[in-house]
């Protein structure tokens, strides 16, 4: 089962009915509170899923607010797959300059920061990915499939290995996926990515198996 | 690279789709919303846009319905408007499945519900919609309100341009007097105002051909281009407008799967 996490807005309906169709079982947790019943429950939790919309600061907010932050930074510890979606993605890095400045949770380390003026903010669309390293998350992606962005800020990684799939938007390079050990994030929607975004959920379900697999545990 | 859009719409009244010519007058019905979804979609659409019509608060939910149907079915991108008030309005469209809400009438009587939205959901879920429609006394665009019912006196880019101050991030412009027409979009209006915002601008009002979607994603620079009755009718596909632009060199989403 995939935990997703409820910071109060953003499309968790979709991200959800978009794990549905991938094959994925998911759990909406809105608090620490609701983690630690579930746990105390005895749910099977496989892997994480940060989505987001909305601002930076906010969302930051949120996480501590509602006692979610510790629950990220101990599945990131225990080795569990993570994945950020959207804002998700941009919240494990270390700063965003939305809006001001914030700390991030600083899983990988880079910044967030706004487009120039000199394209169209936000980047809207479909653009195509450019995978630059080989990972499971990317399994059966042909090279140039269409996934759908829309944001307004990009991460610009301090360390280029955590790079694994790239877009081009005129000319400035989008980080479309990110890696780091078992943190990943897609600055894309990949529940709203038609099939190539069915494909990656997919793909992140079967990486929480794999996990499950890994620690000795059968997947149920 | 960032693709041109083709965004098929629909105008739902009381949880069905429904198709007119003009603003006003001429509707016949299209179907059943959720199955147009999905066959756009398949077709290759790259995002849906759902403008509800009804007038009673009961049409409203049953709309809402429609929403959260498509939203759990399509996995693409839904945009959805018709008579967005409140911040209130915006928060149940995006609990009900949408990505963006768009804005027309209750954006111009209320342009701070641009900024409230834009602050409280991202200015990614914002769209406003502008219906222009050119005025002659003026010799500009006006934007119109309540269908097209209302002139307000306000020029189009004027408007787009305050709007995306606001926090728009996108503009979805319809010209009303190509609206219904299938002569083509509005090329001057469409170039005015996506030359003046920094954000994407959807072209919509006048698709009759595959020709005209290329006319405006180039001539006419927008970044997106919408229609309706067209696609309902099967007078063209989405996937006959996709073959063409693609052949004609303009850069589209192309699902080779």
């Amino acid at each position: 089962m995939i935990a997703l996490l409820d910071l109060g807005i953003g499309n968790l309906s979709s991200v959800q009915s978009g794990f549905a169709r991938a094959g994925g079982e998911t759990v909406i947790v809105p608090s620490g509170e609701a983690w630690a019943h579930l746990l105390a429950g005895g749910a099977p939790i496989e892997g994480l899923v940060l989505p987001g919309v909305g601002a930076f600061g906010d969302a930051m907010f949120q996480l501590r607010t509602s006692g979610l932050l510790p629950v990220v930074r101990q599945m990131a510890r225990d080795g569990k797959p993570v994945l950020g979606i959207c804002l998700g993605m941009q919240l494990l890095l270390s700063i965003s300059e939305e809006h001001g400045s914030h700390v991030g949770l600083g899983i990988i380390p880079g910044t967030v920061t706004r487009f120039p003026s000199t394209v169209k903010v936000p980047h809207m669309g479909w653009n195509n990915l450019v995978q630059v390293a080989h990972h499971p998350l990317l399994r059966d992606i042909k090279p140039g499939d269409y996934v759908y962005f829309v944001h307004s800020y990009r991460a610009q990684l301090q360390n280029e290995k955590h790079l694994l799939a790239a877009a081009d938007y005129n000319g400035i390079t989008v980080p479309a996926v990110i890696g780091k050990d078992n943190i990943l994030g897609t600055q894309f929607h990949p529940e709203k990515s038609g099939r190539v975004g069915e494909v990656i959920l997919r793909n992140f379900v079967q990486i929480c198996i794999a996990a499950q697999v890994a620690e000795g545990r059968a997947p149920r | 690279m960032l693709t041109k859009r083709i965004i098929p719409c629909f105008d739902v009244l009381d949880g069905r789709v429904v198709k007119h010519v003009g603003f006003l007058e001429n509707r016949r019905d299209a179907g059943d919303p959720v199955a147009l979804a999905k066959r756009y979609s398949d077709e290759g659409a790259d995002e849906l846009v759902l403008l509800d019509i009804s007038a009673s608060e009961e049409g409203r939910l049953a709309t809402h319905r429609v929403v959260e149907e498509v939203a759990q079915q399509v996995n693409i991108p839904l945009t959805v408007g018709g008579g967005v008030a409140t911040i209130d309005d915006v928060r149940a469209l995006l609990l009900a499945g949408a990505d963006k809400v768009s804005m027309n009438t209750g954006a111009v009587r209320n342009p701070q519900l641009i900024k409230e939205a834009a602050h409280r959901f991202g200015e990614q879920c914002v769209v406003v919609a502008i219906d222009a429609n050119l005025n002659q006394t003026m010799g500009t665009y006006e934007v119109m309100i309540q269908g097209g019912k209302i002139g307000t006196g306000m020029e189009a880019v004027t408007w787009a341009k305050k709007a995306v101050d606001m926090g728009a991030g996108e503009i979805l412009l319809t010209s009303f007097r190509q609206d219904g027409t299938r002569e083509g979009f509005d090329l001057p209006l469409t170039r005015l105002v996506a030359a003046a915002v920094n954000v994407p601008v959807i072209a919509s009002g006048g698709a009759g051909k595959k020709e005209h979607f290329f006319d405006v994603l180039t001539e006419g620079q927008a970044d997106a281009a919408l229609a309706a009755s067209i696609f309902h009718f099967e007078e063209t596909s989405i996937f006959q407008v996709k073959s063409h632009l693609r052949q004609k060199g303009v850069p589209i989403r192309w699902e080779t799967a």
